[in-house]
Parts: structure tokens; sequence; C-alpha cells
């Protein structure tokens, strides 16, 4: 399912930008310039590394490999994996596939929605945990269910979901100190 | 012999903990010197039993259902050590009857043959299991491209992927297209929500799946393919990449396959971006050329003019799986099980309100029913069965009372529905239909291309339409305005995604017409299910006064004094529900 995206403002990404460090796109850039097809393997590749797609990221491979930046945005909006802004720590995904939705994953989107004060789609103030609602995990018998990581929590109700996420807020916590 | 511990590894069952399972089985074995071998494989279907654990001794195969990290420690004590075997957790075994069996029963796995009961990451695993032995016949045996074609026409093996269109007939215009280079491609992009079974045959078998792509190339005389896989399953990208290093070094991939001199064809994975539509081959084929996933004018048929412009077969991967057995086993024998125009057996992903959630092959021609009540253990809590819906956010909800209705292209098609790529998603009573519809219209909405403007704008227009009618808001008219619509939209939308789109609404007005009316002239809905709709009160016979639910209400809209009859204040109510689920003494009422 697709999400729902929320304008970035430019000044914001802009300051974000200027600390990449652009040289960690080389290798990339090494493996798929000139090849044909490469424009969707390339822009997943920066994002694997910067964990979106940043501006000054998408000028340097437009520059080095040649593709034209209109064409890049084009894909890039198309499709749901990418991301042109930052994304909090953790990416929570809850599946509003078929199975999940006939067992209430509305429940807890709201659930989270309320206890993250945030919307489906964007990302808490701390930068900590990003909410999404994606398709189908492929765990239909464990409906409802989420994932953060690579971990998938099942058989969930809305508090149930809200204690995960407290879960990980004291394990981050408990880091920190 | 010595015994076997072998733990289900899919996605469905690591999601459910199985990952933890294993590593405490190994760390069991290393503690107390156990001498058994412990295995990896992959979801044998069983997935509402999650973690699955086998061990298997002389005297037979027990398999273990819902076991954890504490419950195995049991096991390992009991059955390994004491050789004991702990009957209650049981769920499958060849030596007792269980409640389980009649899962099992009454499948038959040729696509999912080797699914659950090998290491799919293991290459010698799968050749004791006959991988690579079709290619290899037909290497041997010097069978030309047209012969094999041939067979697969024979076999009426029909697309998987949704469409239905006569797998060999494709093979055959790729093969009789004259070009420098042919492309096969795998579509792996399972987009469908509530639909698993490509991604439990990938994971489970994957070189079964390749062979299937070598045999394409050899009968169509490509060279190259392609697997278009979804990057939400990371797993099954892990396990083809796998499978396909392993197959290039034992010369089943590559140049002069088996050493026979002029043959070749390689693979690789391409990684889908997210786009639902990506499924359809037109707009699959430009998402691999690094474009916009928006489909084209067909013809040209992408047997003609596909990838790159050249001629290219696009399979789904359920139709590759099943090839490796056709050439085997023959064409006959395939065509021996399900009905006249639709041969062999589909895979199903059943989900929802079903007992026994998970994945089954089965003949084509078994009624809806049988799938349901005898393979998956009937409708959960004892609730009545209301519909099936059949073929995702294209298909359409079968009633209960067309259950009877069998399972092949044609007579689901003439339902209103279509067999799609076999998600297969239970409803009860308290699923309400009108919701329903709403939820596939807004997948399909969201995930229109955008290119017809029909689909673009027209699904939109029928998502308010149901969004008002599902909070109170609908009109009168408002269904023959959908029908209007979905008639439109079916027409003048170039691909399958907005071709089908409307089937979902207009199957539940269809069948459920009713619960329309009820939502915009009642404005009630009948399975409580649409929020907004709902009223909650006090019955006041049967409150006790104990304050729970004006305690837990997150709207303190509930009044009342301790051992007094409360009250709610509906225009402070927001409908959650919780007094309702809270109250020990089912005084709130819901209607």
């Amino acid at each position: 399912m697709r999400v729902e995206r929320k304008l970035v403002k430019n000044q914001e990404s802009q300051t974000v930008d200027t600390e990449l460090d652009l040289g960690l796109l080389d290798d990339l850039l090494k493996k798929h310039t000139g090849k044909p097809g490469n424009m969707i393997p390339l822009l997943q590749g920066v994002q694997n590394i910067y964990g979106y797609l940043p501006r000054a990221a998408l000028l340097k491979v437009s520059r080095e490999a040649g593709l034209h930046l209109n064409d890049m945005h084009g894909v890039a909006t198309f499709y749901s994996q990418f991301r042109l802004h930052p994304v909090g720590k953790h990416i929570i995904k809850v599946c509003h596939g078929t199975a999940c939705h006939v067992q209430n994953a509305g429940g807890i989107t709201d659930a989270l929605q309320e206890a993250l004060g945030v919307k489906d789609g964007e990302t808490t103030e701390d930068m900590m945990f990003t909410l999404e609602s994606v398709a189908c995990l492929g765990c239909c018998s464990l409906a409802p269910v989420l994932m953060i990581g690579d971990e998938t929590f099942g058989k969930l109700d809305g508090d149930a979901a809200v204690k995960v996420i407290k879960d990980i807020r004291i394990r981050e916590q408990q880091q920190n100190n | 012999m010595k015994k076997t511990v072998t733990v289900g590894l899919g996605s469905c069952g690591i999601a459910a903990g199985a990952e933890k399972v294993f590593k405490k089985i190994q760390a069991l074995k290393e503690a107390d010197g156990l001498d058994i071998a412990i295995q990896k494989t992959s979801c044998v279907g069983m997935c509402y039993n999650e973690p699955l654990v086998e061990i298997q001794d002389d005297t037979g195969y027990f398999m273990y259902g819902h076991v954890d990290e504490k419950s195995i420690v049991a096991i390992m004590e009991e059955h390994i050590r004491n050789g004991n075997p702990v009957r209650d957790q049981v769920v499958l075994s060849d030596l007792f009857e269980t409640g389980d069996a009649s899962f099992m029963e009454g499948q038959v796995k040729i696509a999912l043959r080797n699914c659950g009961y090998m290491d799919p990451e293991s290459l010698e695993e799968a050749e004791k299991r006959e991988a690579y032995q079709a290619i290899g016949k037909i290497l041997e045996n010097k069978v030309s491209r047209e012969e094999v074609v041939e067979e697969v026409i024979r076999s009426g093996l029909r697309g998987r992927g949704g469409g239905g269109f006569p797998a060999g007939l494709k093979w055959r215009f790729a093969l009789r297209n004259k070009a420098d280079q042919k492309y096969v491609i795998c579509n792996a992009d399972e987009g469908d929500p509530g639909a698993f079974m490509d991604r439990s045959l990938v994971e489970g078998d994957p070189h079964t799946v390749l062979e299937g792509m070598i045999i394409a190339g050899y009968a169509t005389g490509a060279t190259q393919g392609i697997i278009y896989c979804r990057a939400e399953y990371p797993l099954a990208i892990k396990r083809l990449n796998i499978a396909i290093q392993q197959a290039r070094k034992n010369g089943y991939l590559g140049k002069d396959i088996l050493g026979h001199k002029g043959t070749d064809f390689d693979i690789f994975v391409k990684e889908g971006a997210g786009a639902f539509v990506c499924g359809e081959e037109t707009a699959l084929m430009a998402s691999v050329e690094g474009k916009r996933g928006m489909p084209r004018k067909r013809p040209p048929f992408p047997a003609e003019s596909g990838l790159w412009e050249k001629p290219t077969n696009i399979n789904n991967v359920e139709t590759f799986a099943n090839i490796p057995w056709i050439i085997l086993k023959g064409a006959e024998k395939f065509a021996a099980y399900g009905t006249e125009k639709s041969k062999g057996t589909k895979v199903f992903a059943l989900a929802g309100k079903i007992n026994h959630g998970g994945l089954v092959e089965v003949p084509m021609g078994i009624t809806i029913n049988d799938i349901i009540f005898k393979l998956g253990g009937g409708i959960q809590k004892g609730k009545e069965f209301k519909a099936v819906q059949l073929g995702g956010p294209s298909g359409g909800c079968i009633p209960a009372y067309l259950a009877h209705t069998s399972i092949d292209y044609d007579s689901v098609n003439a339902t209103g529905a279509i067999m799609g790529s076999g998600g297969l998603v239970v409803m009860d009573e308290t699923t309400c239909m009108v919701d329903m519809a709403r939820f596939f219209l807004d997948f399909t909405q969201k995930e229109s291309c955008g290119k017809c403007t029909f689909c673009r704008i027209g699904t939109k227009r029928m998502l308010e339409i149901l969004h008002r009618i599902t909070i109170g808001e609908g009109e009168k008219g408002d269904i023959e305005k959908l029908e209007e619509l979905a008639y439109q939209i079916k027409d003048n939308s170039l691909c399958g995604l907005g071709q089908t789109a409307p089937n979902p609404v207009l199957t539940t007005i269809k069948y459920f017409r009713d619960e329309y009316e009820a939502h915009i002239v009642e404005k009630k809905c009948p399975a409580l299910s649409c929020k907004e709709l709902l009223t909650y009160e006090v019955i006041p016979d049967k409150c006790t006064g104990c304050r729970v639910c004006a305690i837990k209400c997150p709207v303190n809209a509930i009044d009342g004094e301790k051992k007094k009859v409360h009250v709610i204040r509906q225009d402070d109510c927001i409908r959650c529900g919780d007094c309702y689920n809270r109250c020990r003494f089912e005084a709130i009422s819901v209607r």
C-alpha cells in the first residue's frame, strides 16, 4: 500500500544533506554506470546507504551516471519503496493486507498514531519512529501484524502494538544511559 | 537411524519465532551432547501451527506445532532423551490420527512438492528430490524445442498469475518470433494483499523455479532469464541468489548446460521497488528497463516485442514450478487432475476468519466449501461463514450460498470473481461487505499508475462514494452511480488493474445489495463493523454498576455512580468499543 507522502520542507533537507559523505556512492556508481536499466538499482543503492534519497546524492548520481534528474525524480516518486526525506531510526510497518484488515489492522494504526503523535507516513520529532502502512507482509495467519526492522509482531491489538513501541523506547533509553 | 530435528524457517515461521526455537535446539544439542541431526526447511503450508518442528526417528515422524523456546525444552527432553513423543503437541504424524490431518488430506502437491520437505539452501537435497532432472532429460534425449512446447500445451497448464492464458501457447509465440536475443521473465512481484503463494514457493524450493525457467529458455530460444521479485521479500531474494550461485557452479546455468554444447541460459534477480501495477507484464518490463512501471498498449505482445523490444516470455512463479514435474511425469499425468478446461492443481493462500490459515495445493475442480471446511477446518470461533474473497483486489466476493462453486477458471469467472493468483480470504458474519469493497478500492486507487483517466479518476470517485456510505452519509442513487462508474472504468482502462479494479464493488453489490441499502437508507451496518454507524448502550437490567467501563472509557463518556446503572452519553461516545469489550456482565449492547 502506498504511503501518503508529506512534502519535504526544502530548508530542512538541505541542512541534512550538507553532512552527507558522498564518497560512499563511488562503489555503487562504478558498479552500475553505463549498464542499461540501471536507474532503479542505483536509486535502491543510494537509499541503502543513506536511508532515503538525499538531493545531493541524486545530483551526484545524475552527473556521473549520466541520468536525467527529472527521470530520477519521476521514478523515485512512482515506486513506494523510495523516500525523499529522512526517516526515523525504527520504521514501523503496519500490515494492511486483506487478512490483517479483516482482523482490524485499522485499530492498530489508530492506536499507534495516537501513541506516537504522528499520522500514517510521518516520522516522530525525535527521529525515532516512522509509521508506515504496507500492503502485505505475508504472515497472514498471524494477522494482524506489524514489522519493525527484521522483527515481526503478530496477533496484535491496539494495546499490544503500543506496548511494542514502549519497549523499544525503554531499550533505547537504557542504551543511551 | 539418527534422530532428525527439522525446523520450518520460512518467513511465516520466522515471524512466529522459529529462529529462536532453532537456536535453542542447537544450544540444547551442544549442552547435552545429543546425537541428533538438525535441519532447516521451509514452509509446509501449516502456517496456523507455526513455529513447526518435525522430529523423525525410527518409528516415524512427528510434527510439533506452536513450539516456543520453552516448550521445545520439554519436547527435546521427553522425545529425544526418553523416546516418548509429546502427543498433545503433535499436529501431524504417520503413527496416529490428529485433528490436523484433514489439512493435508485432499491436497495434491505438484508445485509445492518440495516445500517443507527439504533445506531450500541445499542443492544436494534438491537434487535428491529430482531437481534438474527434467532439463537433463530434455537435453539428454535431444528433445526439440517444438516438442517441449507441445508437451506444455498438451498438459493444459494455464498461467497461474491470474490471467489463465495457456502457458504453452505463450511459449510457442515466443519461439516462433526470430530474434538475436530473447528473454524469459519470472513474475514474482506478488503484490496482492493477502496472497503469499509465490513467496512460499520461492523460499521453499528455489531450484524448481529456476529449472522451470531454464526449460522455458530452451523451449523459446531465450538465453537470459530475469526474476522480478518484490523487495519486500528479502528471504526469497536471498534464497534465489544462493540457488543461482549453486546452479551456475554445477553447470545447470551458464554456457553449455550439463555439458551440452550450444546451450546457454543464465538468470539474475531484479528487485522490484514497490508498485502493484508492475505485476502487469508490460509494466513489469518497463520497470526492468528502469522506468516508471506503467503499462503500454498490447499488441505488440511481449512474445513479439517485450523487454528492450525483444521477444519475451513472462510467466508466474507457480507456472514455472509446475513445468519440471510436467516434463518428468508427462503431460497426461498433469492433465489427469482438474476439469476439462482447467488442468492440474492450484495453490491457495488461506487467510482471514478461517481456522487453518496457510498454504494449500488442491486439484482444480474442488469446491470452495471443501477448501474451507475440509482443509481449512471451518470458521474461527464457530461464527457463521458469510463470503469468500478470491483474486484479491482484481477479484470478487463469492457468497456462502455459492460456495459449492467448483474451483476452475470458468466457474469462478461466472460468479464475477476471478481465480487470480490464489489469495482466498474468508469472511464471517462480522465482516462488512461495503467496508470490504472500500478496502480493495482504496488499494487499487492508490496503486493506479495514473495513465488512464478512467482508472485514475474513476476509482477515486468510487472510493469517495463508498467512504460516504460507510460513515452514514450515503444517498439514494449511490449504488447506481457506483455501477455506472464501474462499467466505465472496466471498459476504458488499458491494463488489467483498471479493467478489474471495480470487481470487488460489483460483486458485493450483486450479492450483498441489502447491506449497501442498510447503510444508505437505515444508516446501519448489519455486520456491526462500520464504526460511525454504531450505537453503544447500557442494558439497565444487566449493569451492576462496577464502574469498569466508566474508568476505561477514553473520552469519559460514561456516567454513573457505584452500584447504580450507568449511562453512555451518545454525543461524546467515539464508538471505540472499549466498554463493550471490557464489560464482564455483557451489559453493553451494540447495534
